[in-house]
């Protein structure tokens, strides 16, 4: 197993082991609560419109999508983390396949370990309030992704040859 | 790889690939038969209450908005037990090319498995039972039983990636396995994997491309136009304005829709593009004739095509559509279950002794 393999692999187990975590202490102690939350808000917003209350029913409903953007927001953080870390430990197996030399390899797992660290982290940050920063995290974290799994799909692609599988550190 | 009788890879691969088509095949149920007529509850239940809201009738507002609560959590687990019973199999398939590296003793890596495949079982059902065992009997005020085994189920999941994990750690920093030669599990070229290989990572390209479009130019107003419809519906509704309250419902619902195909289509390229990779690995293990070999993994790549381009397009196309993606997930099972079957005849040639086990 080479360099960029242990790469993938390692990150790849600590990510998902993270995600699987984050997600436990999500179920335990706040997603009730968030969605809870969200049933009040729409509610109490109906029934400020049953009581000719259209200002506070605005109040309301502002509130229900302030909830809910949190909540897609952390359900994301936690599912994307764990297919990322389950693609990137896939991948590291495969690695040995794509058809690029060793430094190669590395530099694209790299970028991959990056994009799969990132993407989620930018997506968790946004429910705080960091302003532009968390987003560009995310967007950073989604074209590394993508530029690297761009190169990966065509190191399959590409004609294979044994001596790239062979090529150890 | 070795699959002969009481090895970790063996329970892992065959409980990966049953856990996967568990899955689908309650995901296959749910999209038939639950889900239309549970949205049409959801529906429903928000039509009633902007009619109570309407009728100054605020007992009906919160009477209705429980109803609505309670058909969004009926939706919500099913699909939740759905996605979590496919991702445990596809992660037990992980955990099984793992193996090999994985610096424990054989013992304590079947009994990992066992463990892990118990925490997989226990999981999705307790999910899909959160609706109907409520807060029954809870020792708690906001977690239910049902929850509350589910959660276990969780937890000993990770527990066992965390001793997966060590024993990974282990294995990279013990010199004496660096040294060692591990049979590569994609050593030779074969057909089948790299068709796999390479088609599974387009479908994860396509996936992420999606993806990337849909949250850079659509999540954002899908927000926002989400609120600014509830506002009209509100406003209307004080305007006491029946056919407006009804026409912006109806562009709510649309909009869920809308929302909610692109998210399905984007979950489904990525799974099956996963699925796909997954597979590449095991076909060695697989004993068919080469012909329905390669059978099966030309329907899986054209099935997992036809599956997410059909969700996407239910919206213009409707009924059409919606049966065709319906097929298309029948297809996927129907193939993967022809690989199952090759993986079991695999096995059964182990234990008789008429080939090699690794």
């Amino acid at each position: 197993m080479n360099g960029s393999q242990k790469l993938l692999i390692i990150a790849g187990l600590i990510l998902a082991v993270l995600g699987m975590s984050y997600g436990l202490y999500y179920a335990l102690f706040d997603e009730h609560q968030t969605l809870q939350g969200m049933g009040m808000s729409l509610a109490t917003g109906f029934a400020n419109v049953a009581e000719d209350n259209l200002p506070e029913a605005r109040t309301a409903i502002d509130n229900f999508s302030a909830i809910q953007s949190e909540y897609v927001r952390e359900v994301h953080a936690h599912s994307h983390s764990i297919a990322l870390g389950m693609l990137l430990i896939v991948l590291g197996m495969a690695f040995n396949q794509i058809a690029f030399a060793e430094q190669h390899r590395f530099l694209i797992s790299l970028a991959l370990v990056i994009g799969a660290v990132l993407f989620p982290l930018g997506v968790l940050l946004q429910t705080f309030d960091l302003g532009i920063f968390a987003k560009i995290l995310s967007i950073l974290g989604t074209i590394t992704l993508i530029a690297g799994f761009f190169m990966v799909t065509w190191g399959f692609i590409k004609p294979f040859s044994t001596d790239n599988s062979k090529e150890q550190n | 790889m070795n699959l002969v009788s009481d090895s970790p890879q063996r329970l892992f691969i065959i409980g990966g690939i049953f856990l996967i088509l568990a899955g689908m095949i309650f995901g296959e149920v749910f999209a038939v038969f639950i889900l239309h007529p549970s949205i049409a509850n959801i529906d429903q239940a928000l039509q009633a209450a902007a009619q109570a809201a309407m009728a100054q009738d605020t007992e009906g507002v919160y009477t209705h908005m429980r109803d609505l609560g309670m058909y969004l959590e009926y939706k919500g687990t099913k699909v939740d037990a759905h996605s979590h019973i496919i991702q445990f199999g596809y992660l037990a398939l992980l955990l099984a090319l793992i193996q090999p590296y994985i610096a424990l003793s054989e013992t304590i890596k079947l009994r990992l498995g066992q463990l892990y495949l118990f925490g997989a079982i226990v999981l999705p059902p307790s999910v899909f039972l959160i609706h109907y065992v409520g807060l029954n009997y809870s020792p708690l005020e906001t977690i239910g039983w049902a929850s509350i085994v589910a959660d276990t189920g969780g937890l000993i999941i990770i527990i066992v990636c965390v001793c997966e994990l060590f024993g990974l750690f282990k294995y990279f920093t013990n010199t004496d396995n660096q040294s060692e030669e591990k049979t590569d599990l994609l050593q030779e070229y074969r057909w089948e994997s790299r068709v796999l290989l390479a088609s599974g990572s387009l479908l994860l390209l396509v996936g992420f491309l999606f993806g990337a479009w849909y949250a850079a130019f659509k999540l954002d107003p899908h927000e926002t136009s989400e609120v600014a419809i509830l506002q009209e519906v509100m406003a209307e509704s004080i305007n006491k304005n029946r056919q407006n309250v009804a026409q912006a419902l109806n562009q709510y619902g649309l909009h869920q829709a809308e929302k909610g195909v692109s998210i399905a289509a984007h979950a489904h390229i990525n799974e099956f593009g996963m699925l796909a990779l997954l597979l590449a690995f095991i076909q060695p293990y697989i004993f068919l004739s080469q012909k329905w070999h390669r059978r099966w993994i030309k329907v899986m790549v054209a099935a997992s095509v036809v599956l997410p381009v059909s969700v996407l397009l239910e919206l213009k196309f409707g009924l059409l559509a919606m049966i065709l993606a319906d097929v298309g997930g029948l297809f996927i099972i129907v193939s993967l279950f022809g690989m199952f079957v090759g993986v079991l005849r695999h096995t059964g040639k182990v234990d008789a002794g008429f080939g090699a086990a690794t």
